[in-house]
C-alpha cells in the first residue's frame, strides 16, 4: 500500500476514511456519555427529567393558563412530541460546536478524520432521545390520543433523520467555524434560545396568521422535522408546501455545514 | 528496495502578524480603532525544503535545537497538519507517537482509558482486547484498572500511557521526545520494547534531546537547524557535530564579575598539552595537562579541589582530589596549579570536566559543571578502526596470559 502526504487540494467527503475509523465514533460517543453520567446520582434518569419538567413547565403556562391551542390532542403531548426532537437539534448543535475545540488536545496531537467529533456529540443527544422516547409512549398510553400506527413507522423515522442530518450538518459548520472564531461558542446557546420560539414546539403553525410568517418559519429545518413526527397523532394535514421548504433547508445545511468543514479542517491544528 | 518513506522537497510556512501600536493610554487605544490597521505580516518558514529518504527496517535519529523545526516535521508525517509544498510519499502505516496519553480522560477508568487510548491511536477492538494482559502487564497498574484515572498519580498515568503505546503495530513508528518519561527502571522498560521494535524490522523516527538514546538505538541520524537538513548520516557522526556545534566551550575558560564576589573561585583555567601550548586537540598518547588559578579571599581550612573527567554525554570518567594546602599561595591570594593527566590511557573521544572547590564539611565555594572541551585523538592504537564507536572510556594496558 502507498499512499501520499500532500498540501491539500481536492475537497472529498471522505466516506472511505470515515468508514475505516467507524469504532471511533463508538469510542468518542461512548466516552461523552460515560463521562456525562458518571458520577451522578441519578444516571441516565438525567435524560428523561429534562424534557419531562420542561414538559410539566410549558403545560401549566401555555397550556393551562395562556390557553395556547394544541391542535386538539391534549397539550402535554403536542409540547413533548415537539421537545423530544427539539432536544437533539439543540444539544445536538451546543455539543457540537464546542466539540472541536474540547477535543483541541487530541485534534493536535493524534490524526483520525475530524468529522467523527461533532458527529459523535450528536450521537450523545441521539441517546438521551432514546430514554425520553421511553416516556413518550408512556403518555401515548395515559392520555386519550388518537394514534394512527402504521404511519407512525413512516413518519417518526423520517422525522428523526430529518432532525439528525440537519444537527449533523449545522454541528459541523459551527464547529468549523467555534475554532476560528471563538465568538460562536456565546452566539450558540442564545440562537437556540431564540430558535426554540421560531420552531413550532410550543405552539402549533396553525394559530399564525400571515402566510408569509409561516414560509419564513418553514425555512427552520426543524419544522420540518417536528410536523412530520406528530403527523401520525394529529387530524389535520400537514402543508406540504411548507414541510418541503424545510426539506430542502435540511439538506442545504446538511450540504454546506459538511463541506465548510472538511475546506477547513486541515487547518484545525494550527488554529485550536 | 524502494524506501519506506520517501520526503521530498517539505516547507511549512506559517503567517505571524506583528502589532505596530503599543497601548500607552486609554486615549491611544481609542484613537487606534480610528486609525488604519498598521499591523503586518511575515512568512515564517517552520521547514524550508526538507528531503530524504526512510528505508525499511532502519531506525534513523531526528535531532536539533528546540525550535528547528523537528516537532512540525513529525506533525506533517502524522497528518496532523498539511505541508505548504512539497510531498511524501509511504509505503506502510504510520504510527505517531507526539505525547503519551492523548485522548485519556481523567474521569474514566484505567481499563476503559485503555481502550479509549488504543482506539484514537488506531488499533481496532480485537487488538486491544488480544494485547489487553500485556499492556497491563507492561504498565505495572494492575491493582488500579477500575478506578478512575484522576486518582492516578502522574508516574502511573504515563506508565499506562506509554504501555498502550508500546503495543501498536505499525510499519512506521514516529516518536517525538516521549522516552523520557517515568523512573529508571521504567525507562529501561521503554528502551528494550523499541529495541525489540526496532529489531523486529519496524521502522522508526524517533526525535529526542537524549543522545545516549539516539546512539544506542538508531543508526542514522539527522540534524535539523532552522527548518532544513544539515546533515544525514552515521549517528556518532551526527551527535559529535551537534555537540561540538552547540555544547563545547573551548580549551580555555575564565571566570566573569560575578564570581569576584566568592571567597575562593576559579579566575581561569586552561588545556595544555607537554610543550605548554593551548590546545583542544590531544593525542591518545600525549598527556592531558590543566592549568588552574584560584583567586583566594578568605581563609579557609582544608581546602579541596575536585576535577572530573565527563565523556560527551556527561557521564563522569574520574574523579582527582586535590587539598589546595599542598600548594603555596603566589602574589598573596592566587593558587596556581597544575593537573597532568597521564596519556595512553584516556580513549579517543570528546570529553569536558567538572571543576569543585570545596572543604570536607560540605561547602562548596565554586563549581563548574563542564567546561574546557578536549578531544582526544587516536594515533595508532588497536582500537582505531572502532573510532567513534563507543567502546569505552579507557584504553587500558592489561595482560593477557
Amino acid at each position: 500500500m502507498e499512499y501520499e502526504i500532500k498540501p491539500k487540494n481536492k475537497l472529498t467527503l471522505g466516506i472511505d476514511e470515515l468508514w475505516q475509523y467507524r469504532e471511533l465514533f463508538y469510542f468518542f460517543t461512548w466516552r461523552d456519555i460515560k463521562v456525562k453520567y458518571k458520577q451522578t446520582a441519578l444516571g441516565f434518569a438525567w435524560a428523561v427529567l429534562q424534557p419531562l419538567v420542561m414538559m410539566v413547565i410549558f403545560s401549566v403556562f401555555f397550556g393551562q393558563a395562556l390557553k395556547v391551542p394544541s391542535d386538539d390532542i391534549p397539550y402535554p403531548v403536542f409540547v413533548y412530541s415537539g421537545l423530544l426532537l427539539w432536544n437533539i437539534f439543540s444539544s445536538g448543535l451546543s455539543n457540537a460546536g464546542n466539540s472541536m475545540v474540547n477535543n483541541a488536545n487530541i485534534i493536535k496531537k493524534i490524526y483520525f478524520p475530524r468529522l467523527i467529533i461533532p458527529i459523535s456529540s450528536v450521537l450523545v443527544s441521539i441517546f438521551d432521545f432514546m430514554m425520553a422516547l421511553f416516556i413518550f409512549i408512556g403518555m401515548l398510553l395515559y392520555y386519550p390520543t388518537h394514534i394512527n400506527i402504521a404511519e407512525c413507522f413512516l413518519y417518526m423515522p423520517v422525522s428523526i433523520f430529518i432532525t439528525c442530518f440537519s444537527t449533523f450538518g449545522i454541528g459541523a459548520f459551527l464547529a468549523a467555524l467555534n475554532i476560528k472564531y471563538r465568538d460562536f461558542r456565546y452566539i450558540i446557546p442564545f440562537m437556540i434560545q431564540a430558535l426554540l420560539f421560531l420552531t413550532p414546539v410550543i405552539y402549533p403553525v396553525s394559530i399564525i396568521k400571515f402566510a408569509w410568517i409561516k414560509y419564513l418559519i418553514a425555512v427552520n429545518p426543524m419544522y420540518g422535522a417536528i410536523e412530520l413526527f406528530r403527523h401520525p397523532i394529529i387530524q389535520k394535514p400537514i402543508e406540504i408546501n411548507l414541510v418541503l421548504i424545510s426539506l430542502g433547508s435540511s439538506i442545504l445545511f446538511f450540504v454546506v455545514g459538511l463541506f465548510y468543514f472538511r475546506k477547513t479542517e486541515s487547518y484545525f491544528a494550527d488554529l485550536a | 528496495m524502494k524506501p519506506i518513506l520517501e520526503i521530498k522537497s517539505i516547507s511549512k510556512k506559517f503567517r505571524i502578524r506583528h502589532e505596530n501600536h503599543s497601548y500607552l493610554s486609554l486615549r491611544d487605544s481609542l484613537t487606534s480603532l480610528f486609525k488604519p490597521d498598521r499591523s503586518s505580516s511575515e512568512e515564517f518558514y517552520a521547514l524550508n525544503n526538507v528531503s530524504f529518504d526512510v528505508f525499511q527496517g532502519e531506525c534513523i535519529g531526528i535531532i536539533g535545537k528546540n525550535g528547528a523545526g523537528k516537532s512540525t516535521l513529525l506533525k506533517i508525517l502524522s497528518k496532523i497538519t498539511p505541508p505548504s509544498s512539497g510531498k511524501i510519499t509511504s509505503r506502510g502505516r504510520i504510527a505517531s507517537l507526539l505525547e503519551v496519553g492523548t485522548g485519556f480522560h481523567s474521569e474514566l477508568s484505567g481499563r476503559e482509558n485503555i481502550f479509549l487510548n488504543g482506539s484514537i491511536l488506531g488499533m481496532k477492538r480485537k487488538e486491544i482486547e488480544s494485547k489487553f494482559d500485556e499492556i497491563v502487564d507492561f504498565s505495572g497498574v494492575e491493582n488500579f484498572l477500575d478506578t478512575p484515572l484522576k486518582h492516578y498519580s502522574s508516574g502511573m498515568q504515563l506508565r499506562l500511557a506509554f504501555a498502550v503505546a508500546a503495543f501498536l503495530e505499525p510499519e512506521i513508528l514516529v516518536i517525538d521526545e516521549v522516552l523520557a518519561v517515568g523512573d529508571a527502571e521504567f525507562q529501561k522498560k521503554c528502551m528494550g520494547k523499541m529495541e525489540d521494535v526496532s529489531k523486529s524490522g519496524r521502522t522508526i523516527l524517533l526525535v529526542s534531546h537524549q543522545m545516549g538514546t539516539i546512539a544506542q538505538l538508531c543508526k542514522k541520524t539527522i540534524i535539523i537547524e532552522k527548518g532544513a537538513v544539515i546533515f544525514n548520516d552515521e549517528t556518532n557522526k551526527a551527535i559529535d557535530k551537534y555537540l561540538s556545534d552547540h555544547q563545547y566551550k573551548g580549551a580555555s575558560w575564565a571566570c566573569d564579575s560575578s564570581s569576584a564576589r566568592k571567597k575562593i573561585y576559579f579566575r581561569n583555567i586552561n588545556l595544555i598539552n607537554d610543550k605548554k601550548e593551548l590546545t583542544d586537540v590531544l593525542g591518545f598518547n600525549e598527556s592531558i595537562n590543566i592549568s588552574l588559578k584560584i583567586i583566594y579571599n578568605e581563609r579557609q581550612p582544608n581546602l579541596k579541589i575536585s576535577v572530573t573527567m565527563l565523556d560527551k554525554f556527561q557521564s563522569r570518567i574520574f574523579t582527582s582530589v586535590e587539598l589546595l594546602d599542598n600548594h603555596i599561595l603566589s602574589d598573596g591570594n592566587e593558587y596556581s596549579l597544575t593537573l597532568k593527566i597521564p596519556g595512553n590511557i584516556i580513549a579517543p573521544n570528546y570529553y569536558t570536566f567538572r571543576y569543585a572547590l570545596y572543604d570536607d564539611n560540605g561547602n562548596v565555594f565554586d563549581l563548574l559543571e563542564s567546561e574546557t572541551k578536549v578531544r582526544i585523538m587516536d594515533t595508532g592504537t588497536e582500537m582505531a578502526k572502532y573510532e567513534g564507536v563507543d567502546y569505552g572510556f579507557l584504553i587500558l594496558k592489561c595482560e593477557w596470559t
